[in-house]
Order: structure tokens, then sequence, then C-alpha cells
């Protein structure tokens, strides 16, 4: 018993894990309808040339699968360019920080959602709104760039 | 042929760091199901010499004296992000084999082998950047001695910046190396055998590596002796390719409060089944046999004490919820006893075969399979959909007053809508 109790600890998970990361399980799992096709014994129907996957917005959106995250918004800081509070952002954090681009920083802790600028002076966190000044980074802040912001999902 | 052993850093810390990077820095500790011991320590909480598997109770007062900050378990993130570091991990090389939920051995074949060392530490920059979780890599000819150089990288005891290769060590530096790392780090030696090579004067990893491999076979068994082989760098354990079944299936868990009676017991085995039975089926598998096992709280010493395990066979192997999880509710009937306040119970499917070399019996009612398999098919897309147990055998019990204590448990950042990290 002592041996079966030993394996409830993590090491049992690799084959759960494994069902996920297998490269070519997404492929099957999304091809497999139209692969395992039966072979139909009437007439086929005029439209099974044309079958189609339907859109998915998931593809739209996520470039990048495994680096891909959510994060939900709080406050309007950045209500000039379109992100609203509540909404769900979609942040990859593969992509380099370019100047101009929505990121995600870490200042002091905390996650804010700022456009990011570069000047002589060394990055800026601008905000999209009259009320919110620009932050320069101090060198004596602790600063970081979690991950670059491609999508705010708005509800209407 | 070469092989990488890549590593993620205290690997419980580094999640719950990528959504909350404030304890960046802080001692930091995760505690085991129920609170109870240190299962992951970040490198401050290591400095204070706290050690793997410390129960919480005893670390209180240090935790208050240093602000270490302590954690419940949160392996629902865990997996998400062992998921994304895996699946990263597998574009590096046509061979993965991943070993736990935070380690994976690479083959490396094929590759200039002076380009390892720079190809690994690209690994390591990936992992970092797209998940967030710092890793260490260990390079070698063996499985043994990749795990070794892993240890060398993480300790900073050879190789740079986290990656060690020990193929760009000379003979020399090996051995010098060897010589300074105790028996008991190698991959395989537990506490047991490296006592047992302490009185035969064998107490660094190069005494291990320089050992008679006959004497060590007598002494101990094969599975030692192919350990030093595997340490002068002759491969003797294989890369496990992706997608090796499971043989056995375990979910059981301690229970947030002592529970006495058998209803409550029946719960507990039946939830516990149900969940194995998931996975069993996510394998595409049959269990010919279901063990229950339940046991007091060994730590209450005073308590009166009582374990028990049973191995039911099923009539025929099954995959099916109801029938493993009726096994397993007769099974504790059997073994259950009145007047003990039971801390922990089991369930372990066992003789685990894939679902289509099942030979037909005698007994078979294909009616009756087509059907259950038809119920299967619906509770488990209940579940993937609307999330785990919202369909249920009523088996299992609604108020669960057994489950699992998590009171320091951080958000599911990654796979509740409503738990999503907030950005100002």
């Amino acid at each position: 018993m002592q041996q079966a109790n030993l394996s409830c600890g993590h090491r049992a998970t690799p084959s759960a894990l494994l069902s996920l990361t297998h490269p070519n399980k997404e492929f099957v799992q999304r091809h497999g309808a139209l692969l395992r096709r039966a072979v139909p014994a009437g007439f086929p129907s005029p439209a099974d040339d044309y079958v189609e996957r339907r859109l998915n917005l998931d593809e739209h959106l996520i470039e990048h699968k495994e680096s891909t995250f959510f994060m939900r918004v709080a406050g309007d800081s950045m209500r000039g360019v379109g992100i609203s509070d509540g909404d769900l952002l979609v942040v990859d954090r593969s992509l380099p920080a370019m100047d101009g681009c929505i990121v995600i920083a870490v200042v002091d802790g905390e996650f804010t959602v700022k456009q990011l600028r570069f000047t002589p002076n060394g990055p800026v966190l601008h905000a999209a709104h009259p009320d919110y000044p620009d932050m320069p980074v101090k060198p004596e802040q602790d600063f970081s760039i979690w991950g670059i912001v491609k999508w705010s999902i708005h509800k209407v | 042929m070469p092989l990488a052993l890549v590593d993620c850093n205290n690997f419980y810390v580094s999640c719950e760091r990528v959504f909350n990077p404030k304890l960046e820095g802080k001692p930091v500790v995760v505690l085991s199901n129920n609170d109870g011991c240190a299962v992951a320590r970040s490198n401050e909480v290591k400095a204070l010499g706290v050690k793997m598997g410390e129960p919480w109770f005893k670390l209180e007062k240090l935790a208050k004296q240093h602000d270490i900050i302590a954690l419940s378990s949160n392996y629902t993130l865990y997996a998400d992000l062992s998921a994304r570091v895996m699946s990263i991990l597998a574009t590096f090389s046509p061979k993965q084999e991943v070993y736990s939920i935070d380690e994976c051995f690479l083959d490396l074949g094929g590759f200039a082998p002076d380009t390892l060392a720079d190809y690994c530490q690209t690994i390591r920059k990936t992992i970092k950047r797209n998940v967030g979780i710092p890793v260490c890599v260990g390079i070698a000819d063996t499985k043994t001695l990749a795990k070794l150089a892993n240890h060398c990288a993480k300790k900073g005891l050879a190789g740079n910046n986290g990656v060690c290769d020990f193929g760009r060590l000379a003979e020399v530096e090996r051995s010098r190396l060897f010589a300074s790392i105790p028996v008991g780090e190698v991959w395989g030696i537990g506490r047991k055998i490296s006592e047992k090579l302490l009185t035969m004067g064998i107490q660094t990893v190069e005494e291990l590596r320089i050992a008679n491999p006959n004497k060590i076979r007598q002494q101990f068994s094969v599975v030692v002796e192919r350990t030093v082989k595997e340490l002068n760098g002759i491969p003797c354990i294989e890369l496990e390719d992706v997608g090796t079944p499971r043989q056995q299936i375990m979910v059981s868990r301690s229970f947030g409060q002592e529970v006495s009676s058998l209803g409550e017991l029946s719960e507990s085995v039946a939830y516990f089944a149900t969940r194995a039975a998931e996975k069993l089926r996510k394998d595409g598998s049959v269990a010919a046999s279901v063990c229950v096992f339940i046991q007091t709280n060994p730590f209450k010493e005073k308590a009166p004490q009582y374990q028990r395990s049973i191995v039911v066979p099923m009539v025929q192997p099954a995959d099916d919820t109801v029938a493993l999880v009726n096994a397993a509710t007769q099974g504790l009937r059997e073994i259950y006893r009145m007047g003990f306040g039971y801390k922990k119970s089991g369930v372990l499917l066992m003789g685990l075969q894939p679902k289509e070399m099942i030979q037909a019996t005698l007994f078979d009612n294909q009616a009756e399979q087509a059907k259950s398999a038809k119920l299967m098919k619906v509770m488990d897309s209940i579940n993937r959909n609307m999330g785990h147990g919202s369909l249920t055998i009523a088996a299992s019990g609604i108020r669960q007053r057994w489950a699992m204590r998590r009171d320091r448990k951080s958000p599911n950042y990654t796979t509740e809508w409503d738990e999503l990290p907030i950005a100002e």
C-alpha cells in the first residue's frame, strides 16, 4: 500500500499531461472529423465538397496558445484607446515589447495596463486618459514587462 | 547520445509568482493538501533551513519571525502551467519524455555537441519569457547523469547560468566535481541505499562511479548496478516517448477533518472512484480490479490506529463509473470498522489495459455495455463543459465534509473566468 500511496504524488500526473502536450494531438482532433469520414453508400450530398470548419474565435484571437493568458481590466486609465473597466484582455507573453504597444507591466509587484513608450530618458508608461500623468520608469523601481496586450474584448 | 533534463525551479512557488509578482524575492512555501506540510519552497525559504515535507505547524513560529508566506497548493494552476511548459519544450526536440509535473527529458541527438549549452540557454529564456517559469537544464549522455548535471546547474556547482553540460567537462574536472557531491544526490539512490553504501565506504558520487559493478549488484540489485553504469556514461534507462499509457491510476486524499461513519467514508470513496474512472476513460483504458484503502491519522499517536486495503476484482475489465464505484464501495464495506477517526481514503485502479483489447466473456451483455458507454460519454462531456463535478453519481455525496482544506489557495488564474488576474 505504501508504494501505491507514493504514486499519488505529482509523479503520477505525467500521462495526464502528455495527452495535452502531444504535438500532433491537436491536429488530429481538429481534422479527425473530416479525415475519418465514412464512405456513404447512397448519393453523395452535393454540399460534401464544401464542408469547412466553422470559425473559431480562439484561432482568431490567440496566435501563441502556450504563452497567451487572459486578464481583466480595472479602472479607466486606458479609455482613450478603447480599453474600459471590466474588459477582457488577451495577453501574449512571447512577443517583444516595442515602442507604442499596449503592455501589461509589473510595477512594484502590481499589474498595470499601459502604453509603452521609449524616450531618450528611458521607458515611460503612458495612460490613455487625461487624468493620468505619464509614469517614467525609475531605475530603483521594481519594473518588468509581463506581456503584450493583443486584444481587448468589450461587452456592449 | 546527449540528452537534457529540464527541471522547473521550485515549480509550485514559481507558478504562484507568475500571477502574484509581489511574491518575488520573498520567502514563500506551498503547503500540501490540507495545508499539512511544505511541498515547495522558494530559495529564500530553503536558505532559512526549512526542509521539504516539514509540517506546517512546526514552521509557524519561524514563519512569523521571517514573514514567510504560506500558500495552499493550487494544482489546477500548476497543471495548466506545466502543460504549457511541456508543450513548448516539445518544440525543442523530436523526442520528449515528461517525467513529472515539473521536469522532462529531451533527446538532443544530432545537434553539434559544442552548441548544446547555447541551445539550452535558448530553452531557458523561451520558457521564462513565454510562461514565466525559471528552469535549469542538465546535459549528459545518460538519464542519471543528466539528472546530476541538472542538480549541478541548480546549485551552481558547474556550468553557467542554470545550464550544465557534462560533455564539456574534462575528466579531471568531472572527477573532482563528483567527489564533492554526496552519493545520496544520485537519481535512484534513496536514504536506505546511501546508508548502506556509507558502510561500504562509498560516500560521494565519484566513489560510486568507480565502484565495482559486480559487487554493487551482489550487495544491492541490478537497479543500483545500472545506476553505476549510467554514472559512467553507459545508457541503461531508455527515453520513454510520449504516450506510454499508465499502469495504474490512483486517486486519494487526506480529509479536511476526520470522518468516522461508513456513510461519509463511502461518499469519499465513491468520489475518488468517479475521478479515477474519468482519468481511465481519458486514457482509453479499462481496469481489471479496484483497490480501496482507508487509514486513520498516523500522526495522532494516542488515537487508536487502523488501516486496511482490499482489492476487488471486476467481473469484467471496466471503465464505467457506476461499476467502478460499486466495486469500490463494496470493498469499503468489507474493510470498514466502526470506532475509528479516518483521515484518508483512496481508490487505486489496477490491471489497466487498452479498452479495444479486452476479451469478450460469456456474460457479456452488449446492449447493457452500449448503454453504459453512452452514459459515460454524456457524463464526461457535461463535466468537461460545465466544470468538474457538475454531474456525479449520488453516492459521492453533496456536502462533502471530508473535502480538502485549502485556506490559502490562490485564484485559478488561468482556468476560471471570474478569477482572472487584474490589471489597472
